[in-house]
């Protein structure tokens, strides 16, 4: 099977459905478009999973890859330039996943305005799409701006009460971030133009690589670029905005946000922080290991002592994405590895969770533990499938969050650049805490007395609900038993990224060394000539 | 010059000013006509059909090559042709959008069209001038007919308010900038821009007189873009002109009065000398911009500021002194003029208070958009471009100002430009979050009721509207063939080299 520009394809079929939607006027005509795009897109993106061959390398330019140079004039070395490699693989295949499933959850949940949110929601899967597949800083950018908008849209107009207050904080928050990185991504973009484009403003992120920034400069740029992504992550003590954002948005819009939206940020961290940054990102990384590892603790304990279940979700995501950065900042194969891997688990497995609880909100208009109790003998099916994602959730072998987490402590605890199996074992106490707060929650919720009248009347799962849960049940345990297949498909990138980033580290050491060296012996340099501004005109010379 | 060859020359160079008499003498055409036909409905219609001709004939010379008419006191070219096509495309969407409003307002007065045409031959002017005293001309026929188009409304208080101040403040920011023109015309002794770069200023005290000249003229310049600290008038003048001239006033005026500044800076001032103090202005100009239009309640006012800021960003543009600087800045000023013009667009057809919307709070329009979807949605689009978000026209147009700004060194003022940026987030999003995620419950009921009082929404004037939101939407993502025209104004031959 061979489709031309599936990569573009995939990325840009849920905006046109979006634009279809546009056009329709029946809700039930609205769902249904938004059903068979999002269907469509995930089929597509299978294409893309048996496309890829990992045994091909992508050092030098990605798989499917789909480039058009000439979207800006000359003077500029930005491209649209798309493409796949292991790291995209599987954080794309899980955005098209949560598509339909999000549209399904959708189904009765959004009782109006329908055509603006299912044209809200493909857009913002374009938008993420984007993210995971762009091979140019700039546009990469563009993406990861244009996700904002419609996540601002859904939260606040779909949203609990407190629902502006959360999509403002949202909004401000990362925008803030985001836009001292455009700083530095222009900064970035001249400074590798003169040193490795002939001068010609570059974010070709294959470019970029091959410039060796120096330390003075990679130092703030480190900085802005990681600032914006824990942001993103969120990295205590930056998060506030999470919980916010994810107890009002609805609930499709709180799977998304924790499924892929958040990986935006710790995807970031991997795909151009730690390569092009990497002696910094190796000298901090014992700071954001701390970071990280305050996050996890944090997290959990803060989760524990929520009383509303959708704040509880929300609170784990800050621990558990606390364990994809600390497998970051590693900087070793199996953390690496696991962190990538552990993306997909927590999209899987809290996506999950926000369905469930979302259905149960959906059936009682509350979120509060206390008004629940006991439903375990009113709605079997929805325990059990409650029960297997917090398991999974929580780390059990045998479910998908195990092996990530397992990869990354491991990793962690054998990495040089930390170098602190104390610190390590501090993470380890988040696995003991998560399973803590959230088999707490499964007992308030689920098991104890059935009291309240409500709670015994309340009807089980339909099939739309069942059926929208099966593909994320399943990929649980199939992750969870076999995760070799997905874990062949991400190593070659993550290998080739290490090795890029010791290359690198290596590089602009000597380059400092050398640098140094020259600086001590006061031999004549010839002085740069200034750098002339002269600002031309056509016009043919005239004389008064 | 010799006069014996003056006329053939005045009639070959008659095409370069093809929209000036175009516009000029049907603007004539109209004021005859509304003295036989009193406010006769196709008055504005008469001023549509000559502006957009002369769009379509600007549209067609973008490529032009760039050279001097009328013995050296206009420019013809690309440049200006690219000017000109923002000029006029903007007084195509006033006359459009202004004929509901005052139709509403029962205040369709034929002149009203009229004084429309007349400013646009102003800003042409400005937009083309090769000479000091062209841009002169230029900014007074301008601004005249600005003052009046702001009080024209005479039996509202406030309107004549704001016309008596803009009258004054321009009055008086015309003294510095002819002051400012007649020390740099003692320095050089010339008036012509190309000649006062070449003029050599030896002494000491030709120095400061051209440099002392150069800094009165700028502060005229910058009370006409209002960037701080000479804006004061900007917020009062806004709030109580009619909503769809504020528009214009907004975008075209800057669009010709930044390009004056443009072609003085490349071809009179072309050292670099200014470009600490014009980013300090930058600064000034954003800074005070975005924090008070935080603070403020009505929509008119808000924008008012938010044009303050937007100044501001299109100066750290010219402060780079590159040419991508300067093409960054002529792009900016493309897609602000789209922006804005459909953000004033917007809130003249939703005004009910019939005092030019100077006594509306923002609340009052709790969920409108849910009753004016289509409003709603262009006005998410204006504010979200406003912002600075991508896709959307605004984000390139920030891009390419800021940009060649790091380029030249200006880290530290782009950091604050990004900073201002988010700031201004919070301001643009209240406007959205009123539109669409409130409802009129939510809001205490203190404003009068929203009456059925809108203007009318007609068909040309919704158009424009999502038109203008369309073209947002292309700009933000097809922005590489703009930009590269723009880029091309400034290359080949370096104008400092001139004798």
């Amino acid at each position: 099977m061979n489709i031309p520009h599936l990569t573009s394809l995939v990325i840009f079929l849920p905006a046109l459905g979006a634009v279809l939607t546009l056009a329709l006027r029946r809700a039930s005509a609205i769902r249904w478009t938004a059903l068979a795009t999002t269907l469509a897109t995930f089929l597509l993106s299978i294409g893309l999973f048996v496309g890829y061959d990992p045994s091909v390398s992508t050092a030098l330019a990605p798989q499917l890859a789909d480039v058009w140079a000439g979207w800006l004039p000359d003077g500029y070395d930005i491209k649209y330039f798309v493409g796949i490699d292991g790291l995209s693989l599987l954080l794309v295949m899980l955005t098209t996943l949560l598509g339909p499933i999000v549209v399904l959850s959708s189904w009765t949940y959004i009782g109006e305005k329908h055509k603006g949110y299912y044209a809200l929601l493909l857009l913002l899967q374009t938008g993420i799409t984007g993210v995971f597949t762009s091979f140019d800083l700039f546009l990469f950018y563009i993406f990861f701006e244009l996700t904002l908008i419609p996540m601002y849209f859904i939260i606040g107009i779909w949203g609990g009460t407190e629902r502006i207050y959360a999509a403002v904080k949202f909004v401000i928050y990362t925008l803030v971030g985001s836009l001292l990185m455009l700083v530095g991504i222009l900064y970035l973009g001249y400074a590798a133009g003169d040193a490795v484009n002939n001068g010609v403003f570059t974010t070709d992120w294959y470019t970029l690589l091959e410039y060796n920034i120096p330390l003075a400069v990679q130092g703030w740029l480190f900085a802005v670029f990681a600032f914006s992504f824990a942001i993103k992550v969120p990295l205590f003590p930056l998060h506030t905005w999470l919980p916010d954002a994810h107890v009002q948005a609805p609930t499709g819009g709180s799977v998304i946000l924790a499924g892929v939206l958040l990986k935006m940020g710790t995807y970031g961290l991997l795909r151009f922080c730690l390569p092009l940054f990497p002696n910094v990102a190796q000298s901090s990384a014992g700071l954001f290991a701390v970071i990280a590892i305050i996050g996890i603790i944090y997290g959990a304990l803060v989760a524990r002592v929520q009383d509303d279940a959708k704040s509880l979700v929300a609170y784990s995501s800050i621990s558990h994405l606390g364990f994809v950065v600390l497998g970051l900042f590693a900087f070793t194969t199996e953390a690496m590895q696991g962190a990538v891997i552990q993306m997909v688990n927590h999209g899987l497995s809290t996506g999950a969770l926000f369905l469930l609880v979302g259905m149960l909100y959906e059936r009682r208009h509350t979120r509060l533990m206390d008004d629940y109790g006991g439903l375990a003998t009113s709605v079997p099916v929805l325990t059990t499938l409650m029960v297997i994602s917090v398991l999974a959730s929580a780390g059990l072998p045998g479910l998908n969050g195990f092996v990530g987490e397992f990869l990354i402590l491991l990793g962690s605890f054998k990495s040089p650049v930390i170098d602190s199996p104390v610190l390590i074992a501090f993470a380890t106490t988040g696995v003991i805490l998560a399973a803590m707060y959230l088999l707490h929650m499964v007992y308030r919720t689920f098991f104890g007395e059935l009291t309240n009248e409500a709670n015994a009347q309340m009807a089980d799962l339909n099939g739309r609900e069942f059926g929208l849960m099966v593909p994320l049940i399943v990929l649980m345990f199939v992750l969870g038993f076999f995760p070799s297949p997905f874990l062949r498909q991400t190593a070659p990138t993550t290998e080739f990224l290490l090795e890029t980033v010791e290359e690198k580290r290596a590089a602009v050491e000597r380059m400092e060394a050398n640098d140094a060296a020259t600086a001590e012996e006061p031999t004549q340099v010839p002085t740069a000539p200034p750098e002339g501004q002269e600002v031309s005109i056509d016009v043919p010379s005239t004389s008064p | 010059m010799d006069l014996s060859t003056a006329f053939p020359t005045l009639v070959t160079d008659l095409p370069a000013a093809f929209s000036m008499s175009v516009v000029g003498l049907v603007g004539l055409a109209m004021i005859v006509l509304d003295a036989f036909r009193n406010d006769h409905p196709a008055i504005p219609w008469l001023g549509v059909a000559a502006l957009g001709v002369s769009a379509a004939w600007e549209a067609t010379h973008l490529g032009a090559p760039q050279s001097t008419v009328f013995f050296e006191t206009l420019r013809t070219g690309g440049f200006v042709a690219f000017i000109n096509l923002i000029i006029l495309l903007t007084g195509l969407a006033t006359i459009l959008l202004s004929v509901p409003y005052l139709n509403q307002l029962r205040y369709d007065y034929g002149e009203v069209y009229a004084l429309i045409m007349f400013s646009t031959v102003g800003m042409i002017m400005l937009g083309s001038a090769n000479n000091m005293v062209s841009i002169f001309l230029g900014l007074e026929t301008m601004s005249v007919c600005l003052y009046v188009l702001t009080g024209f409304i005479r039996e509202d208080e406030g309107a004549v308010e704001s016309a008596l101040k803009y009258f004054l403040l321009g009055a008086f920011s015309t003294g510095f900038f002819l002051y400012g023109i007649a020390l740099m015309y003692g320095a050089t002794g010339t008036m012509a821009l190309p000649a006062m770069a070449a003029a050599e200023l030896g002494t000491l005290s030709t120095r400061l007189l051209f440099w002392g000249g150069f800094a009165l003229f700028l502060v005229g310049f910058f009370f006409k873009v209002s960037a701080a600290p000479f804006h004061m008038w900007t917020p009062d003048v806004y709030q109580g002109a009619p909503t769809p001239l504020t528009g214009y006033m907004s975008t075209a005026t800057k669009a010709a009065a930044f390009a004056a500044l443009i072609l003085v800076l490349v071809h009179a001032v072309p050292g670099g000398e200014w470009q600490l103090s014009v980013a300090a202005v930058a600064v000034l100009t954003m800074v005070i911009g975005n924090v008070m239009a935080l603070a403020q309640t009505n929509v008119k006012r808000l924008l008012a500021y938010s044009s303050i800021a937007h100044a501001g960003y299109v100066l750290v543009g010219l402060s780079a002194g590159t040419s991508a600087g300067y093409a960054g800045a002529l792009f900016y000023l493309l897609v602000y003029a789209v922006m804005n013009i459909g953000a004033f667009g917007v809130m003249s057809m939703l005004e009910w208070d019939g005092k030019e919307g100077r006594e509306q709070t923002l609340s009052s329009l709790a969920g409108i958009a849910n009753d004016r979807p289509v409003l709603g949605s262009t006005m998410g689009i204006f504010m979200l471009s406003l912002i600075g978000f991508p896709p959307l026209g605004g984000f390139a147009g920030k891009y390419f100002v800021f940009a060649p700004a790091v380029d030249a060194g200006l880290t530290w003022l782009v950091v604050i430009g990004v900073l201002m940026s988010a700031l201004s987030a919070y301001y643009y999003l209240r406007v959205v979050y009123v539109f669409w995620m409130q409802s009129a419950d939510d809001v205490e009921a203190t404003d009068p009721v929203r009456a059925a009082a809108f203007p009318r929404a007609t068909v040309a004037a919704t158009g424009t509207l999502v038109v203008c939101a369309v073209a947002l939407v292309v700009l933000g993502v097809f922005f590489g063939g703009v930009l590269e025209t723009t880029l091309g104004f400034f290359e080949s031959t370096a104008m400092a080299t001139a004798p």
